[in-house]
């Protein structure tokens, strides 16, 4: 998939996000225009307040920009109505919480197996596709286990394993490693970075420097405006 | 994108039993409501079963004739002189039997005297007929006959005595044949009725049944107390009454004097009282349904909001506000109808507990009540979960994830 690194995959123009509380009006996304590439690892950074998660909500269409246009593969999103934004969000998008969000009475399989129900996949294509998910990120022996008897690692794993069993063009994480300790995050981190070794776009907040700075893109916001774009080489480990 | 149904059922199932105690209560809510609808049309359609039966017992295709017009507005004259017009009499009760759609003619009076046998006596019912009168009112003799077939004005002193009588007069020993007093004469007993003819109004266990002539002589009158008349077959029933009236008119020239009803008429009343009652009783225990779709209501709108996260969270897997709304729509039927299947299970189980307490009463819930409930139950269920479900459907995604 490495040949269509150069197709924009996220076009922003001029995005604006406000609110209104009580008798003043929030800028949380304020003029953000953005291109994002096929393929691209990208980490967006900055306090908080600083629109940094009302961006990837945007970006996974959980909210809507107040203006602006917002292009997903050659679409114009924001003139999508509920039913196709649903569609989109279970084909193309995949999320990564950072409270992992598994519903605590399905097992980890029926969790990854939720997106495919949705999707109104047959049983037998869907044991099919949850198998190798399940394998590749290591939890294949904790298939049948509820979220409650799983570490904090092997939990983010199945929320990975359920952000990408529908193959998504794009990951959005938000915080992915916020809820884990070092070594659990670390090792979620190496997963997220093997996937956009496989093509994935990954865009994850987070407000661990750190982490950020593995990203071969790194996106700063300030007061709902991004104060700075900066591309490095390779990711890995700085 | 379409969910497949057998996956809504597992989802709703997995939270339905994700929430035992809750799930439990809302199930014991709406058994309560259909077993209550359940038990109470069956005590109700037992009432009315009873009470017909009872009327059966009494005689089928009868017609009933009875001193008195009971009609409102003029003045009779007769009824400033006399207290009935003109008496039946046991030639009115003759005259009945001259048609072909006529089967059987009872006449009938009724009476209180004291029967004595030695030193034992007792006040009881004395009803005088004729051997029609066994037929008609389906009437079981145990031992000996009941009056024999003969000249309608003959007094002849036999006695049929029901069983009670006939143990407390008699005791140990031998009743038919022998002797008793009935007022100031004697009667000899050739007869003792079985215990099953209990008919409204009358307990012939302890009655004594004479021919009509004795009573009228017990009772010094010339005059009966009701003419019993069975048509030859349900269809004649209209046919009799009229020929009764018009023969009973003609013979008090020309008086309507007597009314004439109909065992159907009778019975249809209390049919129709009957009806009604279990109509009510159903109605009143139909809140107790809206009461648990109420109720169904409630808990879903708490379990939107206790699973906001998890709406968000299926918003964002990509679940359309339509697929939210189902999965909703559907545990809160699922709920509905389990409860209403066990609510059903204990109401027939009610039912068939009163039946063997009171086995008198053919305590049936009708097969249109459990099919009404069970459509009730699932109306409910769907109705009270529209508004729970609308407002998952409208949760925006982001707010629904935010809250833990």
């Amino acid at each position: 998939m490495r040949e269509l690194a150069t197709t924009a995959m996220i076009e922003l123009s001029h995005i604006d996000r406000h609110f209104q509380v009580g008798d003043q009006l929030v800028k949380a996304l304020d003029d953000v225009s953005l291109h994002i590439d096929r393929g691209e690892y990208i980490s967006i950074m900055g306090p908080s307040g600083s629109g940094k998660s009302t961006l990837l909500n945007l970006l996974g269409l959980l909210d809507q920009p107040t203006a602006g246009t917002y292009f997903l593969d050659e679409v114009d999103v924001t003139s999508l109505d509920d039913g196709q934004q649903a569609h989109l969000r279970n084909k193309a998008i995949g999320f990564v919480f950072q409270m992992f969000h598994l519903v605590p009475r399905l097992t980890a399989a029926e969790n990854v197996e939720l997106p495919l129900v949705l999707a109104g996949v047959p049983v037998e294509e869907r044991k099919r596709l949850i198998e190798p998910s399940l394998e590749a990120l290591g939890i294949a022996e904790r298939a049948h286990h509820k979220p409650d008897q799983l570490s904090g690692g092997q939990r983010q794993r199945v929320a990975i394993a359920r952000a990408t069993v529908m193959q998504p063009g794009v990951l959005l994480a938000d915080e992915p490693t916020g809820n884990l300790d070092h070594k659990s995050g670390e090792d979620v981190i190496a997963i997220l970075e093997g996937l956009v070794d496989q093509g994935i776009t990954l865009i994850m907040v987070t407000h661990d420097m750190d982490m950020g700075r593995r990203a071969t893109r790194q996106l700063r916001m300030m007061d709902g405006r991004l104060d700075q774009d900066l591309r490095t080489s390779n990711h890995g480990p700085s | 994108m379409a969910l497949h149904s057998l996956d809504i059922a597992r989802f709703s199932w997995r939270a339905l039993s994700g929430y035992p105690a809750r799930t439990l209560l809302m199930l014991l809510a709406m058994a309560i409501g259909v077993g209550s609808v359940v038990v109470l049309t069956a005590l109700g359609e037992g009432a009315r079963g009873y009470v017909t039966g009872e009327f059966a017992s009494l005689g089928t295709n009868l017609v009933i004739v009875f001193p008195g017009r009971s009609e409102t507005g003029g003045v009779n004259p007769g009824a400033m002189f006399n207290e009935t017009p003109r008496d039946l009499t046991i030639d009115d009760a003759l005259s009945l039997t001259r048609s072909a759609r006529v089967r059987r003619v009872a006449p009938l009076n009724v009476g209180s005297v004291t029967v004595s046998r030695g030193p034992r006596s007792r006040d009881v019912v004395m009803l005088g007929s004729t051997a029609e009168m066994l037929e008609i009112r389906r009437w079981e003799v145990r031992q000996g006959n009941f009056l024999p077939t003969m000249d309608i004005d003959r007094p002849m002193p036999v006695a049929v005595i029901g069983s009670k009588i006939r143990d407390e007069l008699f005791g140990p020993e031998r009743a038919l044949g022998e002797w008793l007093r009935v007022g100031d004469r004697r009667f000899r007993v050739i007869g003792i009725m079985g215990s099953e003819g209990r008919s409204i109004g009358v307990d012939v266990e302890e009655s004594i049944i004479i021919p009509v002539a004795a009573a009228q002589q017990l009772l010094n009158t010339q005059s009966l107390f009701r003419i019993l008349v069975e048509a030859r077959s349900h269809e004649d029933i209209a046919y009799v009454r009229q020929f009764a009236e018009n023969t009973i008119q003609a013979r008090h020239q020309g008086e309507k004097d007597v009314t004439v009803v109909t065992q159907d008429a009778v019975l249809s009343t209390f049919d129709d009282i009957l009806g009604a009652l279990t109509l009510a009783v159903t109605g009143i225990a139909a809140v107790s349904l809206a009461v648990a779709g109420i109720l169904i209501m409630n808990v879903m709108l708490v379990a939107v909001s206790e699973r906001t996260a998890e709406i968000g969270l299926l918003k964002a897997l990509g679940a359309t506000p339509g697929q939210i709304q189902l999965l909703i729509v559907a545990e809160a039927s699922l709920l509905s109808i389990l409860g209403a299947l066990i609510g059903l299970a204990l109401g027939l189980a009610g039912a068939m507990g009163i039946r063997s307490a009171l086995p008198d009463l053919p305590a049936f819930a009708p097969s249109w009540v459990i099919l009404l409930v069970l459509f009730t139950a699932l109306i409910t269920g769907l109705l009270f979960s529209l508004l729970p479900a609308r407002n998952a459907a409208a949760l925006e995604p982001v707010s629904a994830l935010a809250r833990r």
